[in-house]
């Protein structure tokens, strides 16, 4: 599973003929910005006056940060910014954190000292993911309600580590498979512990995996909508559900909720920005050959 | 300083029916250099692993020193490994690559460091020391992974094929250097190659396998001269020893139809085993060509001009079929393809069972 590997320079496959390679790169310049026609016109709503953004598109208007500032400090509705925000930041933290503590030796597992059936064990985690979220929201519901758990930050901090748990354990399961057998018979015969091999010599060969597996995490959980706002639609949710609790009964909402949308997405483009430019894999590099 | 005994020592992987190492005996000697050859899955490396604990040992045992390390983990053996591909630990530099096995042993800072020098002293690392593997070449790579091997001064050295990555010329320079180095030190060494010039050039016994199951283990030269059976014959020399299927009649055996002389004693063995075909085997530099007439007649094919010496292929009819002998040859060679040679046999000749063992 390699994320954010670059793929070499392709030579062009049609290339002989400058006319058909004009077309294509046309084409995927289209393509590219059809896809990304949305956010954009999502950006440019947020910064409207509302009769603007509800009014026939267009692309010359004053701009203003009005919108911004009114769902940021609105405190109207039962979740306000600052408490979506920091109710977000501590759930996607702290899953993500739980899913790595309990990921990492599951792979390692997996993928250096495999048992008997170890690829049953690899498909019952991934076979998690195949039921639909729909199908089992009612008995989790009625648990979280026996456990006193609705409402509160600790039952989407648990759904989101179990969500993401086989994801992690099947991408590190890729990452650690690629540390050469010999580097860590080596630290065997090195004298180095368990534990020491893991830490000594394994993990700084997948940390970019880590990271990459890490990031992701985040990302899903950071997204996670279902659950919030079916388990805990009020006070202790999170930024989807704030975004969600934009939308209006009357009254123009269209570029309240862009901005409210820019807002949550802002977290999630900047950090896999930052990982992008630093997580291409340098994995094992110079360890063979 | 260790000698090393495998005593009737296995591996077999589960789901295989045949042992990839099969009850292996094998008595290798203090301070000796020790070559494990033989083609590729011919269980060398296993056995090598064995003695290193990453690999079970089915069944039989392994000894260090007398002591039975057979169910020991590769950490409590005393002993250093040198990979192929070398295993550096990419996130860290030459200096705590080679001091690594020493952090483990809690070996003060200011040791590790001293005894890291000496071994970068050795092998002319020293500027290197603060480099990651990454940034070094192949051979400074492979002196990197001995230096992480000597600077823990081991009981024994593992060598899984430590030469094979690197270019010709690096690899003979490297073997002189290796050979060298372990004479200094004088420990134990075990070194696996399929390179049988490797074997024969720093062995100071060489132990052949095929099969998992040891064919002869003898000095380079012993094994030259007296091949135990057919296998150790054709592996060991380069170019290969001429080898071919001859029907005995009348007691006698015949090359190309020329009756090969054998000594009395090799009558006599040859006397004791029954069975037509045998396998005879002669060197290439014991044929010659002769301008007397009698002798085998055939054409050279193919002519090796390497100039300090020459191979000849000759294309000879032995038994109906068309075969080739390669015949050596001092300095330059006149021949070419398409001439008509004769050749004589002057030098020893191996007889081999139709079972494979020499007789």
């Amino acid at each position: 599973m390699a994320i954010f590997t670059r793929a070499p320079k392709a030579e062009p496959i049609l290339g002989q003929n400058r006319l058909v390679a004009a077309l294509l790169g046309l084409l995927t310049w289209f393509i590219g910005l059809l896809f990304f026609f949305p956010l954009f016109w999502l950006v440019l709503n947020g910064f409207k006056e509302e009769s603007v953004a509800n009014a026939s598109p267009t692309l010359i208007f004053d701009p203003t940060l009005d919108r911004f500032s009114e769902v940021t400090e609105a405190n109207s509705g039962l979740l306000s910014f600052a408490e979506a925000f920091g109710n977000s930041f501590w759930i996607v933290l702290i899953s993500t954190v739980l899913v790595m503590i309990l990921a990492v030796p599951a792979a390692y597992a997996l993928a250096i000292r495999p048992m008997r059936k170890w690829r049953d064990v690899l498909f019952f985690f991934i076979s998690t993911k195949f039921l639909p979220i729909v199908g089992v929201i009612m008995p989790i519901w009625i648990i979280a309600r026996d456990l006193n758990l609705l409402g509160t930050r600790t039952v989407l901090v648990v759904l989101y580590t179990a969500m993401n748990l086989p994801l992690a354990v099947w991408m590190l399961r890729s990452f650690f498979a690629e540390v050469p057998k010999e580097l860590i018979e080596a630290a065997q015969i090195d004298g180095c512990s368990l534990l020491g091999q893991l830490r000594q010599v394994i993990l700084p060969i997948v940390a970019p995996g880590l990271a990459a597996t890490a990031l992701l995490c985040v990302i899903f959980a950071w997204n996670e909508f279902f659950f919030a706002i079916q388990l805990n639609p009020t006070g202790a949710s999170t930024m989807p559900v704030w975004v969600n609790s934009q939308q209006k009964f009357q009254g123009q909402f269209l570029a309240g909720l862009s901005a409210a949308s820019v807002l949550a997405t802002l977290p999630v483009v900047v950090a896999g920005w930052v990982a992008q430019k630093r997580m291409i894999r340098g994995l094992a590099m110079g360890a063979i050959k | 300083m260790a000698e090393v005994r495998y005593e009737a020592a296995s591996r077999l992987y589960p789901g295989s029916e045949i042992p990839a190492v099969n009850e292996l005996n094998l008595d290798i000697a203090d301070g000796e250099l020790l070559v494990l050859v033989g083609p590729s899955g011919s269980g060398k490396s296993t056995a090598l692993r064995m003695l290193a604990g990453l690999e079970t040992v089915t069944s039989g045992s392994i000894h260090i020193n007398d002591v039975d390390v057979t169910l020991k983990p590769p950490q409590d053996r005393d002993i250093a490994m040198v990979f192929q591909n070398y295993a550096l630990y990419p996130s860290m530099t030459v200096a705590e690559n080679m001091g690594f096995a020493l952090k483990q042993a809690k070996v003060s800072k200011e040791q590790r460091a001293e005894q890291v020098r000496e071994a970068a002293r050795i092998l002319d690392l020293e500027p290197y020391l603060d480099r990651k593997p990454k940034n070094l070449s192949g051979g400074q790579r492979q002196r990197v992974a001995m230096g992480r091997a000597i600077v823990r001064s081991p009981q024994v050295f593992l060598m899984d094929e430590p030469l094979s990555n690197l270019d010709a010329k690096l690899r003979v320079q490297t073997r002189t250097e290796l050979v060298d180095l372990q004479d200094r030190l004088d420990t134990t060494m075990v070194y696996v190659t399929h390179d049988q010039v490797e074997a024969m050039t720093m062995g100071h016994r060489v132990a052949v396998l095929k099969d998992g199951i040891l064919q002869q283990v003898a000095s380079p030269r012993e094994l030259y001269r007296r091949p135990k059976n057919r296998f150790v014959a054709g592996f060991i020399g380069s170019p290969a020893m001429n080898l071919l299927d001859v029907d005995r009649a009348d007691g006698q055996f015949a090359l190309a139809g020329t009756t090969i002389e054998l000594t009395d004693e090799m009558r006599a063995a040859a006397a004791a085993v029954d069975g037509t075909t045998f396998g005879v085997g002669v060197r290439p530099e014991h044929l010659k060509f002769t301008s007397s007439g009698s002798g085998i007649a055939g054409e050279v094919s193919v002519v090796e001009a390497l100039g300090s010496e020459s191979f000849l292929h000759v294309k000879v009819q032995h038994e109906g079929r068309e075969q080739v002998l390669v015949v050596h040859e001092a300095g330059d060679t006149e021949l070419v393809r398409g001439d008509n040679v004769t050749i004589v046999v002057d030098g020893p000749v191996h007889v081999f069972s139709p079972d494979g063992e020499s007789v």
